[in-house]
């Protein structure tokens, strides 16, 4: 009983209801990279302030790294402390990078002889952990995208293809190429697909260090585009979120979309 | 009349020496710093949009340091990394080499260098950018004409650069 009531609260980590309003992030240590053996290294945590690992670490289970060509990376040296993941990255290839941690889950909770029982998982696993005729049956989806993009070298575009699941970037501007002063520009697709009215925050680092969270805020136009003007350089952490009944079992009735992002905006 | 032909066959003999030119004046500044290093710069041509036109000289460490190769740190000429740099695969003959004392460097560029060979005439911009280890960065930049009427200019740096001088001639 303890042991899946810590795993429900493991889940809620993995996928912060947007309540909760903690956020999750990627920070790399670098987004420009040059040079032979060249390499970057990750922190990953889920935190109110930006970019500090105070709170629980971001789990990497569903990490993914593709390379420049398409092809996946694995990290070097991934561990979890108690305040956030880290993991290297080593960058042989030139151009562009995405590390992003994927989840798709489904959670599920219900009564078996007067005891509640809960269960987290993906659409293939639900069927045979979840009974056919569970008694007050609730089910929920999630589909969250935590990633970042670093470029080595000169960038391109190859890892920046959408997979077509949940909420993603198509980023019209190159995420490596954001520069204060100057305009960049964002689609934002749900399932693959242009999403118009989409809700966009941006967040810069360094939050303990002012007032307020000086948040910049931009909705998608009827073609799913939102442009940013960067005020001042620093890190910037991006979050969108949604909710359809596009869900992948019949027995869940909504589907949760978060997606979170970081980038680096330099100084002319 | 004779002095006349004479006159022909020497204008004959020495247009086609007479090449549009450029020369350049970049004073790097004695910097008074506990841990001095000198500064990565990079000297380039881009048009009055903004885009990279040519590539003059980049002066860096092209070597192995105990921190590892130079070129890790080419992308702290934030602005010629992003125009250009990051496309070059380095060392570039003729256009890059080492990182250069304190002093004024004096460079002549003619139209038979590989970049300005391929320059349409027209109005441009001359941009020094420096960067130095454990100090600032400084970005000068100072208009000119290529192979149009002759140009003058010159800008005085207040950080990493001292004056930086151009002239041109058609």
């Amino acid at each position: 009983m303890k042991r899946t009531a810590l795993a429900f609260a493991a889940g809620l980590a993995l996928f912060p209801l947007a309540a909760f309003a903690h956020k999750t992030w990627l920070l790399p240590s670098q987004t420009v990279i040059a040079g032979d053996n060249a390499a970057i290294t990750v922190d990953a945590a889920v935190s109110n302030d930006l970019f500090y690992f105070n709170h629980v670490p971001l789990q990497t289970s569903g990490l993914i790294i593709t390379a420049p060509d398409g092809s996946r990376v694995s990290p070097e040296n991934l561990a979890t402390g108690r305040f956030r993941s880290v993991f290297d990255v080593p960058l042989a290839q030139q151009g562009t990078y995405r590390l992003a941690v994927v989840n798709n889950g489904l959670f599920a909770s219900w009564k078996e002889n007067g005891q509640p029982k809960r269960w987290r998982g993906d659409a293939d696993a639900f069927a045979r952990a979840v009974p056919q005729n569970a008694q007050d049956l609730q089910v929920s989806q999630a589909i969250t995208r935590v990633e970042t993009f670093v470029t080595h070298g000169a960038p391109n575009r190859t890892a920046l293809a959408p997979a077509g699941i949940g909420i993603e970037l198509d980023p019209v501007t190159h995420p490596n190429d954001l520069f204060v002063g100057e305009e960049a520009v964002f689609r934002v697709l749900v399932d693959g697909k242009p999403r118009p009215g989409l809700q966009i925050e941006l967040v810069r680092g360094g939050t303990r260090y002012r007032d307020a969270q000086e948040e910049l805020q931009a909705t998608t136009d009827a073609n799913g585009v939102f442009k940013v003007r960067w005020p001042q350089p620093g890190m910037y952490w991006m979050e969108i979120s949604s909710s359809d009944d596009r869900t992948s079992v019949p027995q869940a009735r909504q589907r949760r979309l978060n997606y979170a992002a970081t980038f680096e905006v330099l100084p002319q | 009349m004779r002095p006349t032909l004479s006159l022909a066959i020497g204008s004959l003999l020495f247009a086609p020496v007479h090449a549009a030119d450029l020369s350049v004046e970049v004073e790097i500044p004695r910097i008074n710093a506990a841990e001095y290093h000198r500064p990565y710069v990079a000297i380039y041509v881009e048009t009055t949009a903004g885009q990279a036109a040519a590539n003059l000289a980049v002066w860096y460490q092209d070597q192995n340091g105990k921190e590892g190769h130079g070129s890790k740190w080419l992308p702290d000429l934030r602005q010629w990394w992003r125009k250009s740099g990051r496309t070059l695969k380095v060392p570039v003959d003729g256009i890059t080499g080492p990182t250069r004392p304190v002093g004024r460097h004096v460079l002549k560029f003619d139209d038979r260098h590989p970049e300005l060979a391929k320059l349409p005439p027209g109005q441009y911009v001359l941009v020094v950018e420096a960067v130095r280890e454990v100090g600032g960065r400084e970005l000068l930049k100072i208009p000119f004409d290529w192979k149009g009427r002759p140009s003058k200019g010159s800008v005085q740096g207040n950080s990493e650069l001292g004056k930086v001088s151009l002239s041109s001639t058609p």
